[in-house]
């Protein structure tokens, strides 16, 4: 039933960040941090992905492929925004292009601090977000559920 | 051995345990991989979470096709390892194990998306690039133990591999493509996420991946089967070497990288080239001797 937490495959994208985090995120997939030990693995397909990872403040260009690919992930999905950046926009707040925070343009689960954040911090952020995953899966299987049973409803009903 | 009963037997049996075994045996090929990596690696179960997630995810589905592609990919290949434990005629065996191919393929075709299509062109080359080695092996087979039925391989006195040297390296060159394995994985791009993004599955999301997973288990089982045939007059050594044949894949699986589709196409049909020499010295000898 859990198999969902078991199994997170993470997307991972740079909404103009200056790759700090990004090398930070890339670390915890190395030998050293390896967290293919919890079945995480590294898509580039948002269509397999369960987690996205973003890191940056988006910038004009780039906020229309943030949407896109988060409406290409299949549900149940998380996002967790990686960094100051990606929180509020951070150093680059002020920019004119920037938009400030992942929050302003796709819904975000889970915020990670740091700049840059800690693989340590991520690895963190990733397991919180494991269990909001699992309660949007339930949430998802009981509307499915409510769904089905209105519609049997529905069927016996107009049967008598 | 009493012919239909235990070929149906067989048959089921393959049906049944094949899915176990063959993501058992994936999970083996991460746990290695890891460990060759320096890594701790993923749970052995890890590929049986994978699938069980990807069952529990909303299926996005672009072309209503692909579902119907993607099915009989399975059920073709499914089909193609039952007739193989069936101790079926290897031949028809082969042919639909092609069909299977080309129904992925389609399935990538009918999702617009030039991913997918990449990935589907891929695909096809790869199975032109394996296609010949693949009936020379049924060829070679055949000549040594004298029937395409793999009941009669199976059961043959005769040590395949010793008249065959060359054909089985040309089988092990084309199991790396078939395995999905660097350098020739480029249909898929296992292992470079982001190349193709990710080749012919790019468009399968959900339960229809988890179809292509299982028709992968399928088909690991099923080459892993072909490798046996090499060493059936004694199966105590045709385990160890279906065993040993495995991790050598998975040991050229982290030591190469991915070569273009040229070399792959080049590497395939040089290998059917081994394969076709085998053949000729085998038959001229064979000629020599009667």
């Amino acid at each position: 039933m859990a198999f969902l937490k078991r199994s997170p495959w993470l997307l991972h994208y740079d909404a103009s960040s200056c790759n700090g985090c990004d090398i930070e995120v890339l670390a915890c997939l190395t030998p050293f941090y390896d967290v293919e030990r919890f079945g995480i693995i590294n898509t580039g397909n948002p269509k397999h992905a369960d987690l996205l990872l973003i890191t940056g403040g988006v910038n004009e260009k780039n906020r229309e492929v943030v949407k896109n690919l988060y409406e290409q992930m299949p549900e149940p999905k998380v996002v967790i925004a990686i960094g100051a950046c990606a929180a509020t926009g951070g150093i680059f707040r002020e920019c004119y292009n920037i938009v400030g925070g992942i929050d302003k343009v796709i819904p975000v689960d889970v915020y990670v601090p740091g700049c840059a954040a800690r693989p340590e911090q991520i690895i963190d952020g990733v397991v919180t977000a494991l269990g909001i995953l699992e309660e949007k899966r339930a949430k998802m299987a009981g509307a499915t559920n409510a769904k089905e049973e209105a519609r049997h409803a529905e069927e016996v009903g107009e049967t008598t | 051995m009493n012919g239909i009963l235990g070929g149906v037997i067989g048959a089921i049996l393959f049906l049944i345990l094949a899915p176990l075994a063959g993501g058992l045996i994936a999970g083996i090929d991460r746990k290695l991989t890891a460990r060759m990596q320096g890594r701790v690696g993923p749970p052995i179960l890890q590929p049986f979470y994978d699938v069980g997630k990807l069952f529990e995810k909303e299926d996005v589905v672009v072309a209503t096709a692909q579902n119907f592609y993607v099915l009989a990919y399975l059920a073709f290949i499914a089909l193609s390892g039952a007739l193989f434990f069936a101790g079926g005629d290897l031949l028809l065996i082969i042919f639909a194990f092609t069909l299977a191919h080309v129904f992925l393929v389609l399935g990538a075709y009918s999702a617009h998306s030039p991913y997918s299509h990449i990935g589907a062109e891929r695909e096809l080359i790869q199975v032109m690039a394996y296609e010949p080695m693949i009936i020379l092996a049924a060829v070679g087979l055949y000549m040594v133990s004298g029937s395409f039925y793999v009941s009669d391989i199976a059961t043959s006195a005769v040590p395949a591999i010793v008249y065959l040297p060359g054909v089985f390296l040309g089988l092990l060159v084309i199991l790396t493509i078939k395995l999905r394995k660097s350098p020739f994985d480029i249909a898929t791009s296992h292992h470079a996420h982001q190349e193709v993004v990710k080749g012919v599955t790019t468009e399968f999301s959900g339960s229809t991946l988890g179809q292509i997973e299982i028709a992968h288990w399928y088909e690991n089982i099923f080459l892993l089967g072909l490798v046996f045939l090499f060493f059936a007059w004694n199966p105590v050594i045709g385990v160890i070497a279906v065993a040993v044949t495995y991790a050598i894949e998975v040991f050229i699986d982290n030591v190469t990288a991915r070569v273009r589709w040229q070399a792959a196409l080049k590497s395939g049909w040089l290998a059917a080239a081994l394969g076709i020499a085998n053949l000729a010295i085998l038959s001229y000898m064979m000629l020599g001797g009667a």
